[in-house]
């Protein structure tokens, strides 16, 4: 059981965004009855068919690390976060959807996982800036996932769907906007489910496949997820 | 045409502190969270606003800047804000924002704030039964009924706040007391953070792959319709629910484990950077001022008792007797009315400074400890709260700083409350929040390196 190939994904952002609510319905397909503070980390695990419905389908785990604490923290709490961060395939940003102010430290989270994680093509960056060019050089795979949609009024949704949207344009990645406490957003078949799949999938393909150095499957598929895609055979 | 001036000044003064409590409010305090309810930010802004005016009063009357009648007026008039918005404004509100989070109650919310805040009224009156505060001449509604009950308070917040201060200080700046931590330690605890993470890894995968495979046979299983079907599948229990219980029960105590090792790593981390901070300049210069401190602290305690024992409340206030001491022991000869006024000033503008930066430093500190984004705006008014209380009584007690001429405006404003009760209370609860402080620490500092050494 043991034996199955793993996959590590962080899911990072801001304090009471909903991390925990969100990792225990994709994990457990079930709503958190009583949330609370997360310290430290959490992990949680899901079993997801790769390439499901093909022939070359396989299940892998996929491991689900939920940090928990504030952008701002202290460097002693930042230095201790960092053990979390090695040797990561993928990385879940959560926002709050009523909360503009979690958007917008979502780029200094990326780049305190990013520049902490062990590849040779770390950038060192003195300031939090956002700055375009470390996000398309990067080979994780990222997904943009925003929280508490029911709480926004339907006539302010547009305004917000546009800014969440820009958002995971500089990311580079998909978004997915839901409410932790519906599994019916993430119901089988939904537009949300698949994009998760795929999310997943991409994370799986980056990891294993591209070691092999084998042909990487569906690449007309993956033409859609931008430019970043003919830097990824080089893989140290 | 004066007092019209005078007034211009207090009220241009009042707008510049509004606007600074508005930017502490948006750059320090709330800077993770977006302000929904603007009401709090304004509450937050006219607290601290008069709160320094109540200061910039007492300058002013050290310095004789404006006339005193003018100043008289100012006195009460901000007097009465105070109390207004520290008794009917900021409980209301804070009662409003607790039963908005309880969803229970979101039907009748006005009704139930109005309920906490006739909870709170009656427990403030009562508040002034068990100290002799007050005088009998004094009537039911009559202003130091009110000053009297939000000193108490006020006083307690400042003898606690000072007497941790005062042992913590010097804790925090001698290099003494920091453990010796090397980057050995710290990778050991790591390593052992991330093998406590990967056996919850290894179990949750445990734990889903099991749930996963009942899932699967349930189905097969659901498949079974009719008599039978139903029996088979009442007395029939999948194998692995039994084993799930005790697996999941693994994980619960190995996640409290890793919760504990991650907060040490924190606390190894924080100690290693204290380390490398008093080698450098800074670190030394206050490591030799926690030194005086500690000194400082020592014969403030050393005070209390004094004051306690001796049951004697300080007559003198320390310019004056500075002065008597350097004129009569020292000979020194020089204009005692220029010089007193001019001590004073200085020596009440530096408390009120350092009282004021301490506090808010204090205060953003504990908010950001434990504030979260469904209760900010609570916690932001208690902040506020606490933040009145504490200037208000800081005025009563300031009183003593001050040479005798320019007490009689406090004494004026506040009325005839007992003041002495005030310092009395203030050295007993700064006492005791001092050697509590003193064992709480000690206890703290021991625990730590035995933990340490268990690895």
């Amino acid at each position: 059981m043991a034996s199955l190939d793993r996959v590590k994904v962080l899911v990072l952002g801001d304090s009471g965004v909903g991390k925990s609510s969100l990792v225990h319905l994709l994990c457990q397909n079930q709503v958190l009855g009583n949330p609370s503070w997360t310290v430290g980390c959490s992990v949680d695990v899901r079993v997801h068919d790769y390439k499901e419905g093909t022939p070359e389908e396989k299940t892998y785990y996929i491991e689900l690390w939920d940090v928990g604490g504030t952008v701002g923290s202290g460097s002693s709490v930042k230095s201790t976060r960092a053990v979390f961060y090695n040797s990561v395939n993928g990385i879940i940003l959560v926002h709050d959807l009523t909360n503009k102010k979690s958007s917008q430290n979502l780029y200094r989270w990326s780049l305190e996982a990013l520049n902490k994680d062990s590849s040779p093509t770390g950038v060192i960056v003195t300031n939090g800036d956002y700055d375009r060019e470390q996000f398309a050089d990067n080979q994780i795979p990222l997904l943009v996932i925003g929280t508490k949609l029911d709480q926004i009024p339907e006539n302010k949704r547009s305004d917000v769907l546009t800014r969440t949207a820009f958002l995971a344009e500089d990311f580079n990645a998909e978004e997915i906007n839901l409410d932790c406490t519906t599994p019916r957003y993430l119901a089988a078949g939904s537009s949300n489910a698949v994009k998760l799949s795929r999310f997943f999938d991409k994370v799986i393909e980056k990891r294993y496949f591209t070691r092999d150095g084998s042909q990487m499957p569906g690449f007309s598929e993956r033409k859609r997820y931008g430019a970043g895609n003919s830097k990824s055979l080089h893989y140290d | 045409m004066s007092f019209l001036v005078d007034s211009v000044i207090m009220f241009t003064s009042q707008v510049l502190f509004f606007g600074f409590g508005w930017l502490f409010f948006m750059r320090r305090l709330f800077k993770d969270y977006e302000v929904r309810q603007y009401i709090v930010q304004v509450v937050f802004s006219v607290t601290f606003a008069f709160s320094c005016t109540m200061f910039e009063l007492i300058i002013f009357e050290i310095l004789g800047v404006l006339s005193s009648t003018s100043r008289y007026f100012h006195w009460k008039v901000n007097l009465y804000v105070i109390l207004l918005v520290l008794i009917f404004v900021v409980p209301f509100y804070i009662g409003y924002f607790v039963v908005s989070n309880i969803r229970l109650l979101q039907r009748q919310k006005l009704l139930f704030a109005c309920v906490v805040w006739f909870t709170f009224m009656y427990f403030f009156w009562k508040l002034g039964d068990p100290f002799p505060i007050l005088s009998p001449k004094h009537g039911i509604l009559s202003i130091e009924q009110l000053i009297s009950r939000v000193g108490v308070i006020g006083v307690t917040l400042m003898a606690l706040l000072s007497g941790f201060g005062a042992v913590n200080c010097p804790y925090t700046y001698m290099s003494y007391f920091l453990r010796n931590v090397t980057d050995s330690d710290i990778l050991a605890l790591e390593r052992r953070l991330l093998q406590t993470m990967d056996m919850i890894v290894s179990k949750k995968k445990r734990i889903a792959m099991t749930r996963r495979m009942m899932y699967q046979r349930g189905d097969d299983q659901n498949k079974q319709t009719g008599f039978w079907g139903v029996i088979k599948s009442v007395t029939s229990s999948p194998p692995g629910s039994e084993n799930l219980s005790l697996i999941q029960q693994e994980v619960d105590a190995l996640e409290e484990l890793s919760r504990q090792l991650f907060l040490e790593t924190v606390d190894l981390h924080a100690t290693k950077e204290r380390i490398e901070y008093s080698k450098t300049f800074q670190g030394k210069y206050f490591n030799f001022l926690g030194y005086f401190f500690s000194i400082y602290c020592v014969w403030k305690t050393f005070m209390a008792t004094i004051n306690i024992v001796f049951d004697r409340v300080g007559k003198t206030d320390p310019v004056t007797r500075g002065i008597e001491i350097t004129v009569n022991y020292l000979g020194i000869q020089f204009d005692v009315k220029f010089w007193s006024q001019h001590i004073s000033f200085i020596l009440v503008g530096i408390i009120i400074i350092t009282s004021i930066r301490g506090l808010l430093i204090t205060l953003t500190k504990f908010f950001y400890a434990i504030s979260s984004s469904k209760s900010s705006n609570v916690i932001v008014l208690v902040l506020a709260q606490i933040m009145g209380m504490y200037f208000v009584s800081s005025v009563l007690l300031m009183r003593m700083s001050m040479p005798l001429e320019y007490r009689t405006i406090v004494t004026e404003v506040l009325g005839e409350l007992q003041f002495s009760f005030y310092h009395r209370w203030f050295d007993v609860i700064f006492l005791v929040s001092a050697l509590s402080s003193i064992l709480f620490l000690y206890l703290a500092h021991k625990q730590a390196p035995e933990k340490h050494m268990t690895l």
